[in-house]
């Protein structure tokens, strides 16, 4: 599991603890010091996966830019292109059409039951469940075919556009994923069945990692991790964007703070991700699923065929990009696993001058020194779990 | 737009003033304009989840300048001032451990900074011979290629290469 380093004097030892670790999540090398089996101090080396996403992104056009969003947190991409939208479309003022807000809601929702399935399944793994997974991933299976129907991929969907999405949903699909809806919040109790009241996982959890309000605000905390420990802060609900604000949902939280606690927010947020993603299938519009203004989205195909002007457009959308007016703006979003910004810079021509990527796991793996000290060391791989990271998203 | 030397200590009155309370630093990153005296702004994200507002500031700093750090009214500056550090060269002081963060073990240079290439200054592979990762020079088998499509329709304005050529001969 881990590789012995260096031995000091006494009872303290310095181990490694990944790069290359089933419990890390992804490549991240904690260096941890040891008293016997308690954790003194853990120094995370992160930067293993850093691609220079915000470097990338200054040397391409807005829109070849999108799907570098779709690579930061790679288990719910949607929701990552999401930020980076309502961040040009703000500099633009370009209007996104209401069925189109309809579907980036839903798509959303979807991404956030991919995300915290993918979490709240293996972390049960890390301490010891193996159903879990296995039941959750089929889910996600699913789940990744609604993605794949509506862009093609089921992963890296660069489905959402700057004015909208890139096309409209056949009602096939639309109907689909009701039948979805219906079906999930039966796995979710077979799942809650499997965890919440087993003995092994609240003795692995509860207690563990707690964070109190007044931690959770110095470490500049976001998402689950800020509902966790009892404050009720949403950005769907506390800065709306979208349709969120005409949508019925409530938000969970937690008491303790605890990695527990986190668990019971992220089963609670799935079956209010349902109920949104329903109201979205009763409420959804017919219309435009992209801006018609023509300032970012490209003509139709069938308007090319007829149109010199339609064609050129096209074409100059394609190479040279759209040109986004000078200015900066930050605009966030709630992702699955928090506050997820975007702080765009535009020099007013086609591509962004500077585009800073707020991850929130930045901000959790940030603490781990704090919320392990005095921990034992089977409890690191519980508290990251319970962090949910990414490194696609940490380490850019 | 304050300047650093203005506010040489980092003051908790944001955090704390019952009309600001602005508890949750959101972000800090780096910003590069060359062609200024004061070459980078330092910008800072705020959030007050009890007023529902959000706060910009910019610090304004000259390359090898130092910006006092706020790690400790913020204990979450620590990893963003580190990157900023690491990618732009952007000196904090007062900061408890600046060290690079996202970039390789040994690394030079700040990638972020405009003059910095895209393709970076070295390359790693594994050395079959040698039976280790070696580092060296960057070399590309064909030439990086930035296209120019800011406004294909009036051509570029500057000299193409093999113009220049063929006016020597």
């Amino acid at each position: 599991m881990a590789e012995l380093e260096v031995e000091t004097e006494g009872r303290n030892f310095t181990i490694n603890f990944g790069p290359q670790h089933p419990a890390a999540h992804g490549v991240l090398r904690l260096v941890v010091e040891l008293d016997g089996e308690v954790v003194e101090r853990v120094d995370p080396h992160i930067g293993l996966l850093h691609r220079g996403t915000e470097k990338l992104i200054e040397y391409k056009t807005y829109l070849q830019a999108m799907p570098y969003f779709d690579r930061l947190d790679y288990v719910a991409p949607m929701n990552q292109e999401h930020a980076f939208c309502l961040a040009i479309e703000k500099l633009t003022g370009v209007e996104v059409p209401r069925r189109a807000q309809f579907i980036r809601v839903l798509y959303c929702e979807i991404g956030r039951l991919l995300s915290h399935l993918l979490n709240v399944t293996t972390q049960a793994m890390d301490v010891g469940a193996l159903t879990p997974p296995l039941w959750g991933f089929e889910e996600r299976e699913k789940l990744m075919v609604f993605y794949e129907r509506a862009s093609g991929s089921r992963m890296h969907a660069a489905y959402f556009r700057p004015g909208g999405v890139h096309q409209d949903l056949p009602p096939e699909l639309l109907e689909d994923i009701g039948e979805f809806c219906e079906t999930f919040p039966k796995v979710l109790d077979d799942i809650e069945g499997l965890l919440t009241d087993n003995r092994i996982f609240k003795q692995r959890n509860a207690d563990i990692g707690v964070v109190s309000q007044q931690d959770a605000l110095e470490w500049g905390f976001s998402g689950v991790m800020v509902r966790g420990s009892g404050m009720a802060w949403d950005l769907r609900r506390a800065q709306p964007y979208e349709v969120y604000s005409e949508l019925d949902f409530d938000i969970a939280v937690g008491k303790h703070g605890d990695c527990y606690d986190r668990y019971l927010v992220r089963m609670a947020e799935m079956r209010e991700s349902v109920k949104i993603m329903r109201q979205c299938l009763d409420k959804m519009p017919k219309g435009p699923v992209m801006e018609t203004g023509g300032k970012v989205a490209p003509p139709k195909r069938a308007e090319m065929k007829q149109s010199m002007e339609a064609l050129i457009h096209h074409f100059k959308l394609y190479t040279e990009g759209f040109h986004v007016p000078e200015g900066e703006v930050y605009c966030a979003v709630e992702a699955p696993k928090g506050e997820f910004g975007v702080y765009l810079v535009s020099d007013g021509t086609n591509k962004p001058y500077r585009c800073k990527i707020k991850a929130p796991g930045y901000m959790h793996l940030q603490a781990m020194d704090f919320l392990n000290k005095g921990h034992m060391l089977a409890d690191i791989a519980a508290i990251i779990g319970s962090l949910d990271v990414v490194f696609g998203e940490i380490d850019r | 737009m304050p300047t650093p030397n203005r506010s040489s200590k980092s003051s908790p009155f944001l955090r704390d003033d019952s009309q600001c309370r602005f508890e949750t630093l959101i972000d800090i990153c780096g910003v590069d304009y060359p062609g200024r005296a004061r070459r980078f702004d330092v910008v800072y994200h705020l959030l007050s989840m009890r007023e529902n507002r959000r706060l910009r500031i910019k610090v304004k700093v000259e390359e090898g300048g130092t910006v006092p750090s706020v790690v400790d009214v913020y204990p979450a500056a620590n990893w963003n001032e580190r990157e900023a550090f690491d990618m732009f060269g952007i000196l904090f002081s007062g900061h408890p451990d600046l060290r690079r963060i996202l970039t390789d073990y040994g690394f030079e240079g700040h990638p972020l900074r405009k003059d910095f290439p895209l393709s970076g200054h070295v390359q790693c592979r594994y050395d079959e011979e040698q039976r280790r990762v070696v580092y060296e020079p960057v070399s590309l088998t064909q030439e990086f290629r930035n296209f120019d499509n800011l406004s294909p329709w009036e051509g570029a304005k500057y000299v193409l290469e093999q113009d220049a050529e063929g006016e020597g001969q």
